[in-house]
């Protein structure tokens, strides 16, 4: 565009600098989600998701064996065990005290003198001793405070807890089983009608089409009430359920035809007007020029439009919360993330693990069709203007 | 994975069905009236009114479906807007009246006002700004494609990896929301982003800036690339620097365009739902009309007056931008 300044400006790494700092602010947050699904959900509970690829330290609090545990040695009493296996932790020791006020006093291998004679030692792989010249006496161990510093670790186990044991994976087959039908049906049924808006001439034909432009900004929410209504009214009257995914596959179906017709009757109508005029000439009737013709020619429009209806009915949580019940069998990828933050708002690493479970599939149509959404978005937008 | 099969079993009946019924429909009219008929006369009479009828079979299903689907509803929400809490008993304004005192209705229309002010106008700006950076440098389609990303992402993923941006721990335990953790390395301390009033709306606003971004820099750059050199060049020969040419060369060029951004991001904006609803529900002073609406239509069993209420009002306010795409799509097409 530019192409003079290209290179003579010498602002340019300002530029890169900029765009830098803009794509990082954008992609941090997914990233941050990612990191931290991947992360053992012990660390990701303690440290943010940036110091995952360095060794994080924990400070804990945990107690010798009991008095009556103790030995006999070189003249001293001695408590002495393993205070990692003791508390189940792992790691390596990096530090220890013996008071609250000074957790972290004592380097592994350092003896720390205790009150009355005492001595306390604590070696890196948690094995410590405790000595006193006269014999232990009470019912609980010393307690010892100790600094733990755990290599970063990368696990699965998120993605494995939450496709089997919180539903994710149900709600996976959920999702698609409302997407598919939702988006292959409206093309049909739109492309036909596209087709006759922009190339058969009958009464109120530019009437249609300002009607198809005018529910393409209706908002979702004046439908949502009469349409419940109404679907209550057909279960009890006909004694099925009222929330079914024949439903809400025709409520998406109803909801993406605006779009679905305003974007295909713009890229058929602007189909060579010879190529069809010359097949009708040759004695074509409409059905076989939009079969053999119009169908064929119109693949990049078709392709935008099931783009983005299988991202908007994917991503979709209004309707399906509305049209769609909250059993195990029907509650979609959407309404158990948002179940989820309610019930397990503070469990991140099930938290982050499901959303990226529900982000993927979109994110993967995004990166391999992006060419086809962006015509699709530009025909669908400038257009108006 | 029955359920998957139905699916795909609906999928191909669905398409079977409209197959069967478009090419059923068109062998039926010229069934019924063929154009080599008996004379010729009958023949053309024929023709003229299988040409008309056509274009109907052709219309058929997805003027059924809009009208059942949107038209239909779109109507019986302003009869059901007059009517008491299970719609039967007709009671004139009483809940315009009620909306009109109600705190949480003017709570909402205040909080939705700010939203059409913040997130069209920094969408749009940063969409602008990130189009014209991106198309002077060899990496710019990379930088374009990773900004655009959050397009594809659902409104309650966005919330779930925001949540986590502004997650907040109590004083003494390491932050593991980044937000936090920044503010604490700038000396400042960390807060409970969604909790604090008035300002909380702004950082539920940042996620839908950060989703509609995207939209507004694929549009915008399209326009930047459609300006003719031309005018830019002259713009260089009279000594015009970069940000002269860009702002008075070129964003006048692509006024419209940038309305068309505004527009489609405002309509967007009043629908916004998810993100109210599953970062705080409407708490600590966050609600907004879609979701009050939501509210209304379930709470205590539902109250479908109010809740058709408020969907009215949300359509009342789409209505101008309504009015202004239709007449727009009129021009272009009679230009056409």
């Amino acid at each position: 565009m530019i192409s003079g300044s290209k290179t003579k400006s010498p602002l340019m790494w300002v530029v890169h600098l900029s765009v830098l700092m803009l794509v990082l602010l954008w992609t941090l947050p997914t990233i941050g989600l990612f990191v931290s699904s991947i992360r053992d959900k012990d660390q990701l509970a303690v440290s943010g998701w940036w110091t995952a690829l360095f060794s994080s330290e924990q400070n804990v609090i945990g107690r010798s064996v009991d008095p009556e545990d103790q030995v006999f040695k070189d003249g001293l009493y001695v408590l002495q065990g393993n205070v990692l296996e003791q508390d189940g932790n792992s790691g390596t020791i990096k530090a220890f005290g013996w008071r609250a006020q000074e957790p972290a006093a004592f380097k592994v291998g350092e003896t720390a003198d205790m009150r009355r004679d005492r001595k306390m030692t604590v070696e890196s792989d948690g094995s410590y001793t405790i000595t006193q010249p006269e014999e232990w006496t009470g019912k609980r161990g010393k307690r010892i405070f100790y600094t733990i510093e755990t290599p970063p670790i990368f696990t699965l186990d998120n993605y494995r807890e939450v496709l089997t044991a919180e539903g994710i994976g149900q709600s996976f087959v959920n999702s698609l089983t409302v997407t598919i039908p939702s988006t292959v049906i409206p093309i049909l049924i739109a492309a036909f009608a596209s087709y006759a808006l922009a190339w058969m001439h009958f009464p109120g034909r530019a009437v249609l089409i300002a009607v198809v432009v005018g529910l393409l900004v209706v908002p979702l929410q004046m439908s949502l009430i009469p349409l419940l209504r109404l679907y209550n009214g057909v279960g009890s009257f006909f004694g099925v359920p009222a929330k079914t995914y024949l439903g809400i596959w025709l409520a998406h179906t109803g909801f993406g035809l605006p779009l679905a017709v305003y974007l295909l009757r713009n890229y058929i109508s602007e189909l060579p007007r010879e190529i069809i005029e010359s097949a009708r000439v040759d004695g074509a009737s409409h059905f076989d020029i939009f079969v053999k013709i119009i169908l064929p020619l119109s693949f990049p429009a078709l392709a935008s439009f099931a783009i983005f209806q299988f991202l908007w009915v994917w991503n979709d949580l209004l309707v399906a919360m509305v049209f769609l019940g909250n059993t195990e069998d029907q509650l979609v990828l959407t309404g158990r993330l948002r179940e989820m933050l309610g019930s397990r708002g503070g469990n991140w690493e099930i938290l982050t693990a499901s959303a990226f479970i529900t982000i993927i599939v979109p994110l993967g149509v995004f990166f391999t069709l992006q060419r086809y959404l962006v015509r699709g978005l530009l025909a669908g937008s400038v257009k108006g203007g | 994975m029955e359920q998957l099969a139905s699916a795909l079993g609906t999928v191909i009946v669905g398409v079977l069905a409209c197959v069967a019924y478009f090419y059923g429909s068109n062998w039926l009219l010229d069934r019924v009236f063929p154009a080599n008929a008996a004379s010729a006369e009958k023949g053309i009479k024929n023709l003229q009114i299988a040409h008309a009828v056509r274009p109907w079979l052709f219309l058929g299903p997805a003027l059924l479906t809009l009208g059942l689907y949107l038209v239909y509803p779109a109507l019986d929400s302003v009869r059901l807007s007059f009517y008491n809490s299970d719609s039967t008993q007709f009671v004139g304004l009483d809940n315009y009246v009620w909306l009109w005192f109600d705190d949480g209705f003017r709570q909402s229309m205040f909080n939705n006002m700010l939203w059409l002010i913040f997130v069209p106008a920094m969408s749009t700006f940063f969409g602008l700004v990130i189009a014209a950076l991106t198309d002077r440098i060899w990496w710019g389609n990379i930088a374009k494609s990773l900004i655009f990303m959050p397009m594809a992402i659902s409104f309650i993923g966005a919330s779930i990896i925001w949540k986590f941006v502004y997650e907040y721990r109590g004083e003494g335990s390491a932050q593991i929301g980044i937000l936090n953790a920044i503010v604490e390395a700038l000396g400042g301390d960390p807060q409970a982003w969604i909790t604090i009033p008035f300002w909380n709306n702004f950082f539920l606003m940042i996620i839908l800036v950060w989703i509609q971004t995207g939209f507004a820099m694929v549009i915008l750059s399209a326009a930047l690339r459609g300006i003719p050199e031309e005018t830019i060049e002259a713009a260089t020969i009279d000594g015009a620097n970069g940000v002269q040419i860009f702002f008075l060369i070129m964003v006048p060029q692509i006024w419209k365009t940038i309305a068309v951004v505004w527009t489609t991001i405002t309509i967007t904006v009043l629908k916004v739902f998810d993100i109210v609803f599953a970062m705080t529900n409407g708490q600590w002073d966050t609600q907004v009309l879609a979701n009050y609406m939501y509210d209304w239509m379930f709470r205590g069993g539902g109250d479908f007056g109010r809740g058709a209420t408020i969907a009215v009002i949300i359509m009342l306010l789409v209505v101008p931008i309504m009015i202004w795409n239709i007449r727009s799509a009129t021009r272009d097409s009679k230009g056409h």
